[in-house]
């Protein structure tokens, strides 16, 4: 599917390579032809170069992923002294491991996690799905004005209501409940927007053909367009997943209870439970709550990168 | 006389086709718009509203004061200090966050074997939770057990307290925002190049644009525009949301060299419950969320095409 011919990537092959450099010699005649090997070799050398940032990047952005793992397994002694070492004489995981899952309910914010994404997911495409059905395919008085208020809303970030939505949840009291971690969240209006793109695109006929079967609109819904909108509705639940799982702005306003708190408030519990210092056991915490949502992205990347990189608005 | 009375049975039966298409257009919106209004609409009037009172949670009753809260913020140094600092860090995340995705993205698009895990490790910190990679950070630049100081002080650099100093606290908080961003507009870039026909490059090969510097100048980067465009926007309003690292590593400090808008925002409306203030700020933010945000709805067709 590469076929651009540029330095980097016509050294795929050396024969391709060749060919190449002998296709640009003959087209910039200016240039004095140059010999095979040596444009091989200039190739190459540009290739170590291209690999060589690569890596660097590459080191820079996973060292933390690493030392998170090799701290996790190190014993306390050698996280003290050995600050560079980076395979442990003695193993401690087991320890912090142990430290870490009995002095916080890890495993009890990767449930919250789970439950609230889960229902945040489910409502958002219950609400989202037929009204992008209805802004796509159905005439009906203010479907202008709905979608451009979509538009609006799709471009307020959740910290601007934030301040009334906590006063009004903490006046009817339920702060300190899933409820109040998921209502801000129940509309999403990019599923909207997303879905009624894709929904404009599903063919009217199919559509006429249903009715004339005698099918309902609801039927005609969930049951022939729904289907045909699985990869967008993939990707959007990708996105969402993500998206609620990392959140921290919300949970930290309306959550004090650390027995309901997601991944991130949990963390941060835990970490200022630990005043810093036990680091092994701080890494092992911060394993394995960011394990789920990573094997998650190396079993399934390009849903993954597909669905986060749907939307800048994060 | 029978073709007639067909025609206004058929014009009947297309009324009430309408009159139901009609009926069951605003019954499906209606759960959406309900929610619409109550989360997001509704709020954003009684934070404007909020914004000219003197409420404070758990008054009892509040006056108008006019532009009195927007008076005080600016007049308010931490107010200004946080504004400020937010600035300087979409300064510093913005070029470096969508410059250095830019040059991955480039040098990743060429490659064949290879692209599949530079893809990976360039995208994992994006799906990692950044609040638990914070904690992370925060061990590796720790002044006397992090690795990073360690190393400093292999090459002969004294030992620095990265997030104690109030002169490398934000642009070190900034650091760790381009690691957290650069992924995902890598693969926003890679997108983008994807969509660059290849004819373009024999083209102007056969024109004489031989070096890959002059193929950049002359394809790349005007194909790539709207791309770059929207990369742009929407790492702006990232880098401007900034929060999580705030909240986690240096709480606004040392000596509010940290203290950004969001995190000035939260303290003063849900720990010191000065709402009213808090609406004022918030009206600001938005105010600077919406000017990218105008931008970003012009290239928003884009957008669908990255999913």
């Amino acid at each position: 599917m590469n076929t651009r011919l540029d330095p980097v990537r016509a050294a795929g092959t050396p024969a391709q390579g060749a060919a190449a450099a002998r296709g640009r010699a003959g087209a910039a005649a200016v240039v004095a032809p140059r010999s095979p090997l040596a444009a091989t070799l200039r190739r190459v050398a540009s290739l170590v170069v291209v690999h060589a940032v690569l890596l660097t990047g590459a080191a820079f952005v996973l060292l933390p992923f690493l030392w998170m793992l090799v701290t996790s397994i190190k014993p306390p002694d050698e996280i003290f002294t050995a600050t560079l070492r980076l395979w442990p004489h003695h193993f401690n995981a087991v320890d912090n491991y142990r430290h870490a899952l009995t002095s916080a309910p890890l495993l009890r914010f990767a449930l919250n996690g789970l439950i609230v994404c889960a229902g945040i997911l489910c409502v958002q495409l219950l609400t989202a799905i037929p009204c992008a059905y209805a802004l796509a395919k159905l005439r009906f008085p203010g479907r202008r004005a709905l979608f451009v208020l979509t538009l609006l809303a799709l471009a307020i970030p959740v910290q601007v209501p934030a301040l009334p939505l906590y006063i009004a949840i903490a006046k009817v009291g339920f702060l300190n409940t899933y409820l109040s971690m998921m209502f801000p969240f129940f509309l999403s209006v990019f599923a909207i927007f997303l879905l009624r793109q894709f929904f404009k695109g599903f063919p009217d006929d199919i559509i006429h053909a249903a009715r004339l079967d005698g099918m309902g609109e609801l039927e005609i819904v969930w049951r022939i367009v729904t289907p045909s909108a699985v990869p967008a509705i993939a990707a959007f639940a990708v996105f969402s997943f993500v998206a609620h799982w990392n959140d921290l702005y919300w949970p930290l306003i309306v959550i004090s209870d650390a027995n309901l708190a997601p991944p991130p408030l949990g963390m941060m519990f835990f970490a200022d439970a630990e005043t810093g210092s036990n680091y092994g056991a701080l890494t092992a915490a911060a394993t394995i709550l960011t394990a789920p949502l990573v094997i998650a992205f190396l079993v399934a990347r390009r849903q993954f990168i597909a669905g986060i990189t749907m939307t800048g608005v994060k | 006389m029978t073709t007639l009375a067909e025609e206004t049975l058929a014009q009947k039966a297309a009324r009430r086709r309408l009159r139901l298409e009609k009926l069951t257009g605003i019954g499906f919106a209606t759960p959406a718009t309900l929610l619409l209004v109550t989360v997001c609409l509704a709020p954003l009037a009684v934070l404007v509203l909020m914004s000219f009172t003197d409420y404070d949670l758990g008054n009892l009753d509040f006056k108008f004061v006019g532009l009195a809260n927007f008076t005080k913020a600016l007049h308010d140094p931490v107010f200004r200090r946080s504004l400020w600092n937010t600035l300087l860090y979409v300064a510093i995340v913005l070029p470096l966050g969508v410059g250095l995705a830019l040059l991955v993205a480039i040098l990743v698009h060429g490659r064949k074997r290879t692209r599949g895990f530079y893809e990976v490790a360039y995208f994992l910190p994006v799906t990692s939770t950044l609040i638990a990679m914070a904690t992370v950070w925060t061990f590796l630049l720790h002044p006397k057990l992090g690795p990073i100081n360690a190393l400093l002080g292999v090459v002969g650099i004294a030992p620095r307290a990265f997030l104690s100093d109030p002169s490398l606290a934000l642009p070190t908080l900034a650091m760790i925002g381009i690691w957290h961003l650069v992924g995902f507009n890598m693969v926003l870039f890679l997108a983008g190049l994807t969509a660059i026909p290849k004819d373009l490059y024999e083209a102007a090969e056969i024109d004489g644009c031989a070096n890959p510097v002059d193929r950049f100048l002359t394809i790349t980067w005007p194909m790539l525009g709207p791309t770059l465009m929207f990369v742009i926007v929407t790492s702006s309003i990232t880098a401007f949301k900034v929060f999580d690292t705030v909240a986690v590593m240096t709480h606004g400090g040392p000596m509010g060299s940290s203290e950004v808008l969001l995190y000035s925002i939260y303290l003063e409306g849900f720990q010191y419950f000065h709402s009213a203030y808090a609406a004022a700020l918030t009206v600001v933010f938005l105010a600077f969320i919406l000017v990218f945000s105008v931008i970003q709805t012009f290239t928003l067709d884009r957008r669908v095409h990255y999913g």
